[in-house]
């Protein structure tokens, strides 16, 4: 008896979810293997201008730690017990060997702890190419975005010198336009899920960004949409869910077993800020003009909004995270940081405070890339979708 | 220039001598100072002058005074509370209104002392700033410090945008960047609070009042190069880094201040005497050791005793530059004030990346002749704390002395086990001795102690 073929959706979440459990990352192993000179470059959350390592012809890769899949062993030698744990399994991840297949490594500016890994790589790592990218706090163009339009020159001319001939404006602007489609075709997967979290549960919409992290972005953005027209074809029950945001989780991730008990304990999670780099800058960035200038400006002024990024106002604090929940129609926030992560704990009290004064129902809890024990996490977030759709409706 | 506009505190002969401390003369004087600031914050008010507030690494003090800002600094009002056993409650206070027990205690004993009434570490009042210049420097948690003073209590937020020091090196376009910040952003948003026009000659002023300061201060803290070394240049040396790395960088009194502690340090070395301690002159020089990371402030003359009750004196540590990196040649400049600015803030060591620190401390073990390296890690601050076990494998590596690692907290009591600290202390001398004795010792305890 021939059995029976699995729908498109799973065969897709199926190639995700090996690419995300796959730590040798043998996905960017073969594509440098595809043809010679090519070269991959890391970058850490939160964001990095990827389409300077893509002009290059590069592949970029977003490393994100081990999760729950490593036992850090070397890594714990490096940190003491009160610092997170994305740094600790990076460091293992390097010094097993597992990232080998990368010619360089970008550090974003999010925090003192990844701000001094690229110090530990550049001594770990000597062969390797690291970079700290300093993106700017002050948001003038003529001020912080010259500031950063210099440092990305420092990037792009770093990167010509490695493939031996500069990257060149046309180059870029052509890499900008296909990270534009990538941007839209996951504007379109979050708008997707916000009006039907039951057909794309969050467990798949997490693990398809996770596959671009390793995935060349054209293939990423048809990977996208064709889970868009699977998930439309199958029909899934749609549940009384209580509709939330997370919010916190943006440098160390989560246990997927994390975003699948929140799920199941009775939330649809309508909004997010997983993989931000992936939806940092917040409209198509021009594809026709000085392209560095265009993706300063865009940082500048059309970027998402997280904790490693200055407020410069205090009426900014908060807005982001209650446009999310007012365009998703959000019922309630949850807030899931990583234990240790300054950032995130030190923005989370003030993001409370605008939630309140706005009548937003929150929960806060902290986890680590490796938590195993998913019972308190089931029990806090059910009885916080219970709080917003039983209790508040009465 | 009109010096009549700078604010200088007069001696008031406010701290009192008990009779059961020791200190050098200077260190008296210090103290005073301190706690004239204090007093000039208490009386702001009545005054009429408005107070800023801004962080020590990457402290712009001649550019404040510049607009008769009285200032505060948050991390010295954290620290003058942790000595004097106050930040315990505070800390506990800000954590039962919402705050992580993970994050920084520096930030916590800041709010809960704000939420306690806004009184200061000497019981006057701590006014609420009316500006909180952040100057943000080698450390991320300095922004959501701000921004949480702000978003409680509404004070106006400035921006100071310092990059980092990726490559280990200032480029021109990082120098560049914080100049025009300074231009556009930070002077007219300085001169609109204040009411003060900004007047590029009263900061040559001060500058070249800095210098002096700058010359003294390096003066005395090489004198640890001598055997025995003069001075602590840990446990001592925060008492003689307070004035210039807080509200008094520029001032004649700060001038007067390093030319005092200048004088009385030759004076020791020209009697060949060791560090004063809190119990007076200390005893025999037996060990010489280079320290990474900042002091505990809740146990300070606790953790100090267990030093020099084992003969052991710091002749040099990388927390004595967290507010500046003098010793390796960086004076203010008054004919590139601004410029000189810039670098200041983007030379500051917590601003450097791990080689750099790392080379220099090699070189201070080289250059101080010390038998090692010490690390007190500290659980709030992973500005200096991420990457110090990297820290302590390359320096032994590379210098062939042994180094240690002890855990602490700045200002939060919970993390100060003292006989955790002690046991670590004791066998870490006696493995200097060791290897001092047999040319090698058993491995370096690099396990981290959770002083719990």
């Amino acid at each position: 008896m021939m059995s029976k073929p699995l729908p498109e959706v799973t065969r897709i979440v199926q190639r995700c979810e090996a690419l995300f459990e796959d730590l040798d990352f043998e996905a960017v192993k073969q594509w440098k293997a595809a043809e010679p000179g090519r070269k991959a470059i890391g970058y850490m959350p939160v964001y990095v201008p990827r389409e300077l390592v893509h002009a290059a012809g590069y592949l970029p890769v977003g490393i994100l730690g081990g999760g729950d899949q490593i036992e850090v062993i070397q890594g714990d030698a490096y940190y003491q017990s009160y610092i997170c744990r994305i740094p600790r399994s990076t460091i293992e991840l390097g010094l097993t060997g597992r990232l080998d297949c990368l010619d360089g490594m970008l550090f974003p500016s999010i925090c003192d702890v990844i701000r001094n890994l690229s110090g530990m790589w550049q001594m770990l790592f000597k062969d390797k190419y690291v970079r700290y990218v300093d993106v700017p706090q002050n948001y003038q163009d003529e001020v912080g975005g010259v500031f950063y339009q210099q440092e990305m020159q420092h990037i792009r001319d770093d990167l010509g010198r490695m493939r031996g001939t500069p990257i060149t404006d046309a180059e870029l602007n052509a890499s900008i336009a296909v990270y534009n489609d990538n941007r839209q075709a996951i504007r379109e997967l979050y708008a997707y899920r916000a009006a039907k979290p039951w057909q794309a549960p969050t467990s798949e919409v997490y693990l398809l960004l996770r596959a671009g992290m390793v995935l060349p972005v054209e293939q990423h953005t048809q990977l996208v949409r064709d889970y868009l027209a699977a998930a439309e074809q199958v029909s899934r029950p749609k549940r009384d869910n209580a509709r939330v945001v997370i919010n916190g989780s943006f440098c160390e991730q989560p246990p997927l077993a994390l975003i699948k008990s929140i799920e199941m304990a009775g939330c649809y999670v309508v909004d997010d800020d997983f993989l931000l780099v992936t939806r940092w800058l917040l409209d198509d960035v021009p594809a026709d003009g000085n392209p560095l200038l265009e993706l300063s400006k865009a940082f500048l002024h059309r970027s998402a909004s997280t904790a490693a990024k200055y407020d410069a106002t205090r009426e900014e604090k908060g807005v982001f995270l209650m446009k999310q929940v007012k365009t998703r129609g959000a019922e309630g926030v949850i807030f899931a940081a990583p234990s240790f992560c300054d950032p995130a704990l030190l923005e989370r009290p003030m993001l409370q405070d605008v939630l309140s004064q706005h009548g937003i129902p929150h929960t806060a809890f902290k986890y680590a890339e490796n938590t195993g024990q998913m019972a308190p996490v089931r029990e806090q977030a059910g009885t916080f979708a219970d709080s917003i759709k039983l209790w508040n409706a009465a | 220039m009109n010096m009549q506009t700078i604010a200088m505190p007069a001696p008031t002969g406010s701290a009192k001598k008990p009779q059961n401390v020791q200190k050098e003369d200077a260190m008296w004087l210090q103290k005073e100072l301190i706690n004239q600031n204090y007093l000039e914050l208490a009386t702001a008010r009545e005054n009429r002058r408005k107070v800023s507030a801004t962080f020590v690494p990457g402290n712009l003090n001649e550019l404040l005074m510049c607009f008769d800002f009285a200032r505060s600094l948050p991390e010295t009002n954290a620290l003058q509370n942790g000595m004097r056993k106050k930040s315990g409650k505070m800390i506990m206070d800000a954590e039962r209104d919402g705050q992580s027990e993970d994050v920084c205690t520096y930030v916590k004993a800041d709010l809960g002392m704000m939420m306690g009434g806004e009184i200061g570490p000497t019981g006057a009042p701590m006014p609420r700033p009316d500006v909180l210049l952040l100057s943000y420097t080698g450390c991320f948690t300095f922004m959501k410090w701000f921004e949480l003073i702000r978003h409680k209590y509404g004070c106006e937020t400035v921006m100071l945008h310092v990059p980092y020091q990726g490559e280990g090196r200032i480029a021109p376009n990082m120098r560049d960047y914080v100049v025009k910040q300074l231009k556009e952003t930070v002077i007219p948003a300085l001169e609109r609070i204040s009411g003060v026009k900004f007047d590029i000659d009263r900061l040559r002023q001060y500058l070249r009042e800095s210098v002096k300061a700058e010359e003294d201060l390096v003066r005395v803290l090489q004198s640890a190069k001598n055997r025995p070394s003069p001075i602590d240049g840990y446990f001592g040396a925060v008492y003689y880094i307070g004035p210039i790395f807080t509200a008094f960088r520029g001032t004649p009194q700060a001038t007067q201040y390093y030319a005092t502690l200048r004088a009385e340090i030759d004076e020791r070395v020209r009697l060949g005497k060791g560090p004063v301690t809190p119990d007076g002159d200390m005893g025999e020089e037996k060990y010489r050791l280079i320290v990474e990371g900042p002091p505990n402030w809740t146990s300070f003359r606790d953790f100090w005793k267990m030093f020099y009750d084992e003969g052991a004196v710091v002749v040099s540590s990388t927390y004595a530059k967290v507010g500046g990196l003098y010793d390796f040649g960086f004076r203010h400049d008054p004919e590139r004030p601004l410029e000189s600015l810039a670098e200041y803030c983007l030379g500051c060591y917590t601003n450097l990346n791990l080689p750099s620190r790392v080379d220099m401390i090699c070189k201070y073990i080289d250059e101080y002749q010390a038998d090692g390296l010490l690390i007190n890690s500290i659980k709030s601050c992973n500005s200096f704390s991420a990457g110090q076990l990297l820290i302590l494998r390359e320096v032994e590596k590379r210098t062939g002395k042994p180094a240690a690692f002890i855990e602490t907290d700045l200002v939060d009591p919970r993390y100060f086990s003292a006989a955790n600290v002690k046991n670590r202390l004791e066998s870490y001398f006696q493995m200097v001795k060791q290897k001092r004795t047999y040319g090698h010792a058993a491995p370096a305890p690099v396990i981290p102690i959770h002083a719990h």
